[in-house]
């Protein structure tokens, strides 16, 4: 199954680029779909933050087909 | 109650009045609380001369959404104004605007400070600062509490 994926701020530049369309085996965690990707880019980043469908997850959090997911640093805002 | 993330430089304290204008709560409310950000010239000692700062678009509004609609619920909030930008901000611009209108100070104090609080740690954004010693992304905000 496919979901997009979206990286944002020094993430997005570490891993150098903005998103991608990912294809996954069905019931794949959002964790280890963080695992493949930082795994295949030979990166280390600590402290992701994680969101599918533009809703905070639990690592352990079970992708479906089609969702939009996002991996992105610590949030700074205000 | 109003949510926007704004391109361009913004005035807080006019669009405060501005947007309680536009409201029929007059008689209403006894009491409004605010807290504006706005851009400083330092950070962790290194002088800062601007910032950049990206955002989730969909998600940030979502997520600044909830907490509004979810504070107008625990203290009966009369209304709720929550502005932030995004872009390039210069020194001295006001980087977020944060409102709440209510009947008594109790509600409006506590619910300001509380949407500030769940803005600051969980509402998609960041800042990249240009500073005298290159530019740099923020890797956490100061605490609040």
């Amino acid at each position: 199954m496919q979901v997009s994926v979206k990286y944002f701020a020094s993430l997005r530049e570490v891993i150098g680029e903005a998103d991608s369309i990912l294809e996954i085996e069905e019931g794949t965690s959002v964790s280890s779909l963080w695992q493949s990707i930082i795994g295949r880019k030979s990166i280390e980043f600590d402290n992701v933050m994680m969101a599918v469908n533009m809703e905070y997850v639990k690592p352990e959090h079970q992708l479906k087909t089609g969702d939009e997911v996002a991996f992105f640093p610590p949030v700074t805002g205000g | 109650m109003l949510i926007e993330v704004r391109k361009k430089p913004f005035h807080a304290y006019a669009e405060m009045q501005y947007y309680l204008d536009s409201l029929d709560i007059v008689g209403k409310y006894g009491a409004t609380a605010n807290f504006v950000g706005s851009m400083r010239d330092f950070n962790e000692d290194k002088k800062v001369t601007h910032m950049t700062l990206e955002h989730y678009p969909g998600m940030t509004e979502k997520h600044l959404e909830a907490i509004a609609k979810e504070s107008i619920e625990k203290w009966q909030l009369l209304n709720v104004l929550i502005l932030h930008r995004v872009g390039k901000v210069n020194i001295g611009e006001d980087i977020v605007l944060v409102a709440t209108w209510s009947a008594h100070r109790k509600a409006a104090f506590e619910s300001c400070r509380a949407i500030m609080e769940q803005l600051k740690s969980g509402a998609p954004f960041w800042k990249k600062e240009e500073t005298s010693s290159g530019t740099k992304w923020v890797e956490k905000n100061t605490p609040g509490y």
